[in-house]
């Protein structure tokens, strides 16, 4: 149970303060604003001063603080700060400091609603959307006639999805995107590979459809022995996440993936594997000390993929030391330059083809330094998207939909894989 | 639109002219309702950053009355604020609620009995109760699970009235409501108001309430089902059947994407675990719980760092979960500095002979990191390696000497304290590179380096051809250095004098003389006179003291008791989970007087004394606050509540809240309390090597003086008090990174070798 929930801007200002319990006093804030607003040494995200806790979250240019003097439950509250983010962002476009100040009667109206006397209640953006809305000036009618409506939605057992939606085209959008993360050891050994996907779906589907939903799920294919020949490229999901809208009940008794979906956008499910990752990118870098004034880089880039599929906005940090002066590189393709603020040669390749590879040939030049401390060589961190390529090789089988008006519907499937944490250590 | 809300933010939050209260209560009377509610907007920002605003009280609340919900929803939220000031003026409001609690609207009904809890004074109860029950029976879910909250809010006021009223009658039968949400929040609800009831029958969780929750668990908000699964984990299942039934029923919810409905399900298989007699299903849910936990490292970094936390204890209380997982535990460059801490942890303690080579690379990787504790927390690391497991540990030494070679100054030093280690665990292996850490022997400045140094030297003086000269440089500094030092310098040079008597009279003499007649520190001046007298009178015994054999050192990744432990296990996702200790060590206000947590501060002291050696290895004391701070702070903002008496996580451990500076001293002061329990190590011995020497050698004088001194321990700023017995028992070390655990048998060797 969270006592008091304050949001913070970046000099200490309280912007938003909401007590639900009488154990602490607003002057409470200003204890936060001592304790770590204006200290430089945080080292943790929960700070127990006397028996009050405070969490903090960082978002943009603010704090989010929950407080409790409770032995609370630590991840809920994290999770509610990140949610009250996200209802943010859901209502503002973005949650920052501009943003607070501009709707901070909305912002108390949404927490009232959302925190009752310290206990997270309905958090749902959608569903907050209809009953907490931005122009207040409402017919008092339509209110009235609505509000019973809203509440029992709002409570009920599909608290995310109103009854009434109607489409002229029954449309459903599959967005499978995967963030690839790599860990890559000096030797080119793979310290770490793994995927972590993400479905994000777009229903616009009238009533209430029920969905089921496949995958080429290496558990559920070879459960059916009569599948086991004809399906060879399955995925091994390690472990996976849904929308509280999946019935996780069977799920967990057969892996289907059935649900009923809210309206408009949300993230289906997210999943983990880490079984036969196809990389993307091979790294290849030499970098080489000379002396105590020259490092000599030559970084070598491959496309991984099928020669008709392409990359875009790949970029390759590499960083350099500290007393670098200045650098001199030449880049097989796209542009390579050095920015000092980021202690790095940026690297940036607009189109990759697959298949193709490039290389970054250069020469940092170092200043002298009276205290020479070894340089601790940070790993190259990459970034690139490549359209319709999963890493993990997961594809969406199927997508059925059944309503009682038995209507048509279209749907497709995007793939995209980008980069997570791609690092590569030299 | 930008400058729209620039505009529309500065309206409400830069106008601080003087007399604004009297043009808002202008404003607030005026006849245009526009400006009512803009005056009231200002109200509330005025309040945010902190101004009084309660003059205003009769304007704000006579615009309650108003049909403009947003217009409502302001003053309200005023009122909950300003109530208890005005407490005379609420009856004021009382009628608006009342009314609105029958509107036709059931937002409005929900958000005057959410309201009307909050106001906490005591006109407002005698008009909540009919109120309540109306609404705790109403036809709309939306009401009744607002009017559910409303119930432990009148409890948290006056629990007779809520008994009296039959409210918690009335709520208990809301558990088998139609509605999840409804059913969620009734539970919420009873689950505190037992934890604060007298008699503890509010809500004991039986067969027919756990397979109500458990139906409405699938079908509830997020936060329902955590409410649910927290009341779920109170349960206690006839059998292991049953308890094999919950876990099924539970373990779905280990997919949610909401990483603290994964936590509370972990929580609930954990503690039904207990129950569980066959092996295969055991092995089952933990196979089941592994991939999730993974999962959980993908979240944000605050939820990482609880899980992370949580991990920890899992894997000490079942050590064969995650077993293949290490990778996924490696650091990631941009971790924050607390997750990176809590990832290391875990890797050391999945660490094992057919892993650690990834380990050790992925070490010694760190080791060259920006972040200076980080780095010395990955050299311990590297240590606590290589005495945990006997084959690596050559491999490890060997990347304490790349390391070294590094001549990054605090990578040097922290390398040479964990040879110090594996010196000591095992012994006459590795003296080969004693030349190697020589070298480095200018860089030295902290005292636990430079007293580990010359621990080994002292150690291996025979092998050690300069030894004397050695010993001869740091004693150049000798009075400036710091007492540990002091020490270590003290019994190396006598240990020396042992191994190379001729080379060394003449130095040994010099040190005892400066010791006791320049060095005020009684910790120093004892240890000379006692060595010096041992060498005079006997030498043979003051070998036996010195030279003795030391016990054997281990690692303990266990570092939790099992009492404990199952508490702690009962609090999983908690922040007792986060801080590893149990709840009432740092939230003690609320259900105990100072004097109920000193007791069970006591009846704790072994568990805590654990903790603490725990927190030196994680240095950094992360999770615990500055103590004197949180002293002040509790006695500034607690002094609104009467009940307070004492903060009570400075009464109860002096020694937990430290920052890193600290935390050496403390681990001496926590193995000094259990000093008498037999498990510090030396602790024994020293005495005992004490006792007789007085006797043999004719010197009662010393024994006196001996216990004299120890109850002085304490009282010297920055003394070491075990370290000098530890010294008599023959290994001067004043610090041991590892709380140690030497055999019983190990101290009584000791005493033998001695007569």
């Amino acid at each position: 149970m969270i006592s008091a929930f304050f949001i913070y801007n970046q000099k200490g200002e309280v912007l938003i303060s909401r007590l639900y319990r009488q154990d602490l006093k607003r002057s409470i804030a200003d204890i936060f604003r001592i304790q770590v607003i204006s200290n430089t040494d945080v080292r943790s995200p929960i700070i127990t001063l006397g028996s009050t806790s405070f969490f903090h979250v960082r978002h943009e240019n603010l704090y989010i603080v929950a407080l409790t003097k409770w032995n609370a439950n630590a991840a809920l509250i994290f999770e509610f700060c990140y949610r009250v983010i996200n209802v943010g962002r859901s209502y503002f476009g973005k949650f920052d400091e501009e943003a607070v100040k501009a709707n901070f009667v909305l912002i108390y109206e949404l927490l009232d609603e959302v925190l009752d006397f310290g206990y997270p209640q309905n958090s749902e953006a959608d569903t907050l959307k209809m009953y907490i809305t931005t122009e207040s000036v409402k017919s008092e009618r339509a209110v009235m006639e609505d509000s019973a409506k809203i509440t029992i939605q709002a409570t009920g057992a599909t608290s995310w999805r109103r009854s009434d939606v109607k489409y002229r085209k029954n449309e459903a959008f599959i967005d499978v995107i995967e963030s690839v993360n790599l860990l890559l050891s000096a030797q080119g050994n793979v310290l770490r590979a793994d995927v972590a996907g993400q479905i994000m779906m777009r229903a616009y589907l009238s009533g209430t459809p029920e969905c089921k939903f496949g995958l080429n799920d290496k558990v559920l294919l070879e459960k059916d022995p009569s599948n086991r020949r004809k399906t060879s490229n399955t995925v091994e999901i390690d472990d996976c996440q849904f929308h509280q809208c999946v019935k996780l009940g069977k799920f967990d008794s057969d892996r289907t993936i059935s649900f009923i979906p809210p309206d408009g956008e949300f993230e289906l499910m997210r999943y983990r594997t880490s079984d036969n990752i196809n990389l993307p990118f091979k790294v290849h870098p030499v970098v080489i000390e000379i002396g105590k004034s020259k490092i000599e880089y030559r970084i070598l880039v491959k496309a991984n993929f099928s020669s008709k599929l392409y990359a875009n906005n790949v970029v390759l940090n590499i960083p350099t030391p500290l007393n670098t002066a200045g650098v001199t590189c030449t880049a097989s393709s796209g542009k390579a330059k050095y920015v000092p603020a980021e202690n790095s040669i940026v690297w940036k390749i607009p189109r990759f083809q697959g298949q193709s590879e490039f290389t970054l040939t250069g020469e940092a030049n170092l200043t002298a330094m009276t205290h020479k401390k070894a340089w601790s060589r940070p790993p190259i961190s990459m970034d690139f998207q490549v359209l319709m390529f999963t890493s993990s090789g997961l594809l969406v089988r199927f997508l059925k939909v059944f309503e009682k008006n038995n209507y048509q519907s279209v749907k497709w499937v995007r793939y995209m894989t980008k980069a997570g944490n791609y690092q590569i250590r030299f | 639109m930008a400058d729209f809300i620039k505009q529309n933010a500065g309206r409400f939050f830069a106008n601080n002219k003087k007399g604004e209260n009297a043009e808002l209560l202008a404003d607030l009377n005026s006849e245009y309702r526009d400006r009512r509610k803009d005056a009231v907007k200002r109200v509330i920002a005025n309040m945010t950053v902190g101004k009084d605003v309660s003059s205003l009280f009769p304007q704000v609340v006579k615009n309650m009355q108003t049909e403009d919900l947003e217009m409502k929803k302001l003053v309200y939220l005023y009122l909950m604020n300003y109530a208890k000031s005005n407490p005379d003026l609420v009856i004021l409001a009382v009628n608006t609620f009342v009314k609105d609690t029958d509107h036709v609207n059931p937002l409005i009904r929900a958000l005057a009995i959410r309201t009307m809890g909050c106001i906490r004074v005591d006109k407002i109860l005698d008009h909540i109760c009919e109120p309540l029950r109306k609404c705790l029976q109403d036809d709309n879910p939306y009401v009744r699970k607002t009017a559910a909250i409303g119930v432990a809010k009148l409890w948290d006021l006056d629990q007779e009235r809520a008994l009296e009223n039959g409210f918690v009658t009335i709520l208990q039968e809301l558990v088998s409501d139609s509605n999840p949400m409804v059913v969620a929040n009734a539970v919420t609800a009873l689950a505190e108001m037992q934890e604060s009831s007298v008699s503890k029958d509010i809500f004991v969780v039986n067969v027919a309430i756990m397979n109500k929750m458990l139906a409405a668990l699938n079908e509830c908000t997020e936060w329902g089902q955590i409410a649910i699964l927290t009341s779920l984990a109170d349960y206690k299942p006839m059998d292991a059947k049953e308890a094999e039934n919950v876990c099924e029923r539970v373990v779905p919810r280990l997919q949610h994407a909401n990483g603290s409905v994964v936590l509370s399900a972990v929580r609930v298989i954990m503690i039904f675990l207990r129950y569980i007699r066959s092996e295969d299903f055991i092995k089952g849910l933990i196979k089941k719980m592994s991939p999730p936990l993974v999962t959980l490292l993908a979240s944000a970094p605050e939820v990482q760092y609880v899980s992370l936390r949580n991990i920890n204890l899992i894997l000490q209380k079942r050590p064969d979960i995650l077993q293949n997982d290490v990778r996924v535990f490696f650091c990631k460059y941009n971790d924050p500095p607390y997750v990176k801490r809590e990832k290391l942890e875990i890797m050391i303690k999945l660490c094992n002979d057919k892993n650690i080579d990834q380990i050790l690379s992925e070490l010694k990787e760190y080791a060259s990191e920006v972040d200076v504790d980080f780095v010395r927390k990955a050299v311990r690391a590297i240590g606590r390696c290589a005495i945990m497991i006997d084959e690596a540990s050559e491999r490890c030494v060997n990347v304490l000497l790349d390391l070294i070679n590094t001549k990054v100054n605090y990578v040097v030093q922290e390398a040479i304290i964990v040879i110090k280690d594996i010196f000591r665990k095992y012994p006459k292996r590795y003296e080969a590179i004693i030349p190697t850490l020589c070298q480095n022997l200018d860089s030295l400045d902290e005292p636990e380096a430079k007293g580990s140094l010359i621990w080994i030297i002292g150690e291996y003086a025979e092998r050690i051809e300069n030894a004397d000269e050695l010993i001869e440089n740091f004693l150049e500094t000798f009075l400036e250095e710091n007492s540990q030092v002091q020490l270590q310098l003290l019994t190396a040079t006598v240990k020396l004098f042992m191994k190379k008597p001729d080379q060394s009279q003449e130095i040994v003499h010099r040190v005892l003389e400066t010791a006791t007649s320049e060095i005020d520190n009684p910790d120093t001046r004892d240890r000379a006179y006692i060595y010096w007298r041992l060498l005079s009178t006997n030498p043979e015994a003051a070998r036996a003291v010195v030279l003795s054999e030391k016990p054997p050192i281990s690692v303990e990744t266990r570092t939790i008791s099992p009492a404990l432990m199952d508490e702690l296990i009962n609090n999983i996702s908690t922040l007792a989970s986060v801080y590893h200790k149990p709840p009432k060590a740092f939230m003690g206000n609320r259900a105990f007087s100072a004097d109920a947590v000193k007791k069970a501060a006591a009846a704790d002291a072994r568990d805590e004394e654990q903790i603490i050696g725990d927190a030196v290895l994680d240095a950094s004391g992360a999770p615990a606050p500055k103590n004197a701070m949180a002293d002040l702070l509790d006695l500034d903002f607690g002094s609104s509540e009467p009940a307070y008496t004492s903060p009570p996580v400075s009464s109860s451990k002096p020694a937990n809240n430290s920052g890193p500076n600290y935390s050496a001293d403390l681990f001496d002061m926590s193995t000094d309390m259990s000093g008498s329990s037999g498990n510090v190590f030396g602790g024994m011995g020293g005495m005992g090597g004490m006792g007789g020497m007085g006797g043999m050698g004719g010197m009662g004088g010393m024994q006196q003086q001996q216990t004299q001194h120890q109850q002085q321990a304490p009282t010297p700023a920055r003394n070491d008090p075990f370290g000098d017995l530890g010294g008599l028992g023959g290994f001067g070390q004043p610090q041991q990174q590892q709380p140690t655990k030497p055999t019983q048998s190990s101290a009584e060797n000791d005493l033998l070798g001695l007569f």
